[in-house]
């Protein structure tokens, strides 16, 4: 009932989307029905051995996902590491602050073309420009986390004589966790639209070569099925992202509730 | 404090440049066709005197700014409307977070179907992607005004509109001011994403794919150069237009500057 009422416009929009798009007859504005049975035809129309992916599935959306989140973690574990170096010292951070700043200013897509000559199109090409347009979040949150470990904390760290590695591992990297986890979600939409970008500038396979595909054979419901598939990945990426966010950082949650 | 900041940023940029520089001259010499920083940053001076290039960023900094313009000028009043009726945004929630999720720079290719005059694609596509961190900001500081300061207004016989002029808008508006500072950073690379994918007469993006053509590595990332001093030079000029302007709102929430 609450879900009910939470919800009615969604099917009262796809009602009016489908009237509308009947009426109008134009391919490239089809009916939300028309859009979910291409994506039915495209990807999971296949054999039941295969969870009903199709052989177009296969060849495209495994690759994208491995770009995406290959790029993502290796920008992940790049950000965290240079993030917890220049955290622990803001004269370091001084000296690469305006480097950071110009980076992360640069419009990550400008620099396909460059990459392209650097590593021809293919693998590497897509990760470098993943790498680059993502690991910004990271680097700054993981600076900001680390710098802003709680005094007592740290004074704990020195009464208790811990070693410099047993100080990050148990202090510093749990109290950065928080932000650093901010970080790497807005990293990691970031990369589904980075690795969309590179595919459509110089892929062969992939979602965002599908969608390009489909636009130059004039394929209208395509490009909607593939732009309404890539809408569902971000929603469940961002999902299982912030239900793995939530189990790991279940102490922060509790401690931070405790405090208020 | 500022000063000695400053000095070491200045030191740890010209420290790069030099690295660069050297690394690339003498570690990795010929089978990398990458051209070392001097070289690149004589060419980004002499782009200055390029007509081409001229043109092309003229071309995409207009695209930018209209498609900023017209989203902040969409999206502050859907975000005004929205957040002072809470049973129509608990309606049209659902359907935001549906589209949400979908990467912008997906949109292109429609865009390219649905719309056939390339300018106003390009702009149709930086609106689309720009509208969505400035509404979710509006509607954000709708919901973080202070709700003892409406009642106070109410109950001293103000109308809801004049509450929304006295209390909400103005509370809201810093929130507005940071959306529209993060969405000017996406026009940027929706701007460019469109030139690389449906090219066009001029834009910075058209300029380094031809550049790319050529094989002029220098032009390439001299043009690069320009756009991320344009986009920093923005941040910097947004911010503090949003310093100057709610002072008062940092004093309230005691954010650091």
């Amino acid at each position: 009932m609450k879900a009910l009422a939470r919800f009615w416009v969604v099917p009262a929009v796809l009602v009016v989307w489908e009237v509308g798009a009947r009426a109008l007859e134009d391919t490239d504005f089809p009916p939300p029905t028309t859009i979910v049975s291409r994506m039915y035809e495209l990807w999971f129309s296949g054999p039941a051995s295969r969870i009903f992916l199709t052989d177009d599935a296969m060849d495209n959306l495994l690759p994208s996902l491995g770009r995406m989140f290959a790029g993502w973690i290796l920008a992940a574990v790049l950000g965290v590491l240079l993030g917890v170096l220049l955290g622990r010292s803001r004269t370091a951070a001084d000296y690469v602050d305006p480097l950071i700043e110009f980076g992360r200013a640069i419009p990550p897509p400008l620099l396909l073309p460059v990459f392209i000559v650097l590593f021809h199109a293919g693998l590497s090409m897509m990760l470098a420009a993943i790498v680059f347009g993502v690991i910004w979040p990271v680097l700054l949150n993981s600076i900001d986390g680390v710098r802003a470990v709680d005094r007592t904390y740290t004074e704990t760290a020195v009464v208790f004589n811990l070693s410099k590695a047993q100080y990050l591992r148990l202090v510093v990297l749990p109290a950065a966790s928080p932000k650093i986890f901010a970080g790497l979600r807005l990293s990691l939409s970031l990369a589904l639209i980075l690795m969309v970008i590179s595919e459509l500038f110089g892929s062969t396979d992939g979602i965002g070569y599908q969608l390009l595909q489909a636009q130059r054979s004039f394929d209208g419901a395509g490009v909607w099925a593939t732009i309404a598939l890539l809408g569902v990945l971000g929603y469940l990426v961002n999902t299982l992202f912030v239900l793995a966010e939530r189990r790991l950082l279940v102490w922060h949650r509790q401690a931070t509730r405790n405090a208020t | 404090m500022t000063g000695a900041r400053l000095l070491r940023g200045a030191v740890g940029a010209a420290g790069f440049i030099v690295a660069g520089e050297l690394v690339i001259r003498f570690v990795i010499s010929d089978d990398l066709s990458f051209p070392p920083p001097s070289v690149i940053l004589a060419e980004t001076v002499r782009l200055l005197a390029d007509p081409d290039f001229l043109a092309g960023l003229g071309t995409t900094l207009a695209n930018w700014a209209v498609g900023l313009l017209v989203a902040t000028c969409l999206a502050v009043p859907l975000g005004v409307l929205l957040g002072s009726l809470p049973p129509v945004e608990r309606a049209i929630r659902p359907v935001l977070e549906f589209m949400r999720p979908i990467p912008s720079v997906a949109i292109i290719p429609l865009a390219i179907l649905l719309i056939p005059a390339d300018g106003m694609m390009k702009v149709s596509v930086i609106v689309y992607a720009s509208v969505w961190p400035i509404l979710i900001n509006t509607l954000y500081g709708m919901h973080d005004v202070d709700p003892v300061a409406k009642e106070s207004l109410r109950s001293f016989g103000f109308g809801p509109l004049a509450v929304l002029a006295r209390v909400s808008l103005p509370s809201a508006a810093p929130f507005v001011a940071t959306g529209v500072r993060i969405a000017a950073g996406i026009a940027l690379v929706l701007a460019v994403s469109a030139e690389l994918i449906a090219g066009g007469a001029a834009g910075l993006g058209v300029f380094v794919v031809q550049a790319s053509s050529g094989n002029r590595m220098d032009l390439m990332m001299a043009a690069t150069v320009w756009a991320g001093l344009f986009g920093v030079v923005a941040n910097l000029v947004l911010l503090a237009g949003e310093r100057r302007l709610f002072q008062w709102h940092r004093m309230r929430t005691g954010a650091r500057s």
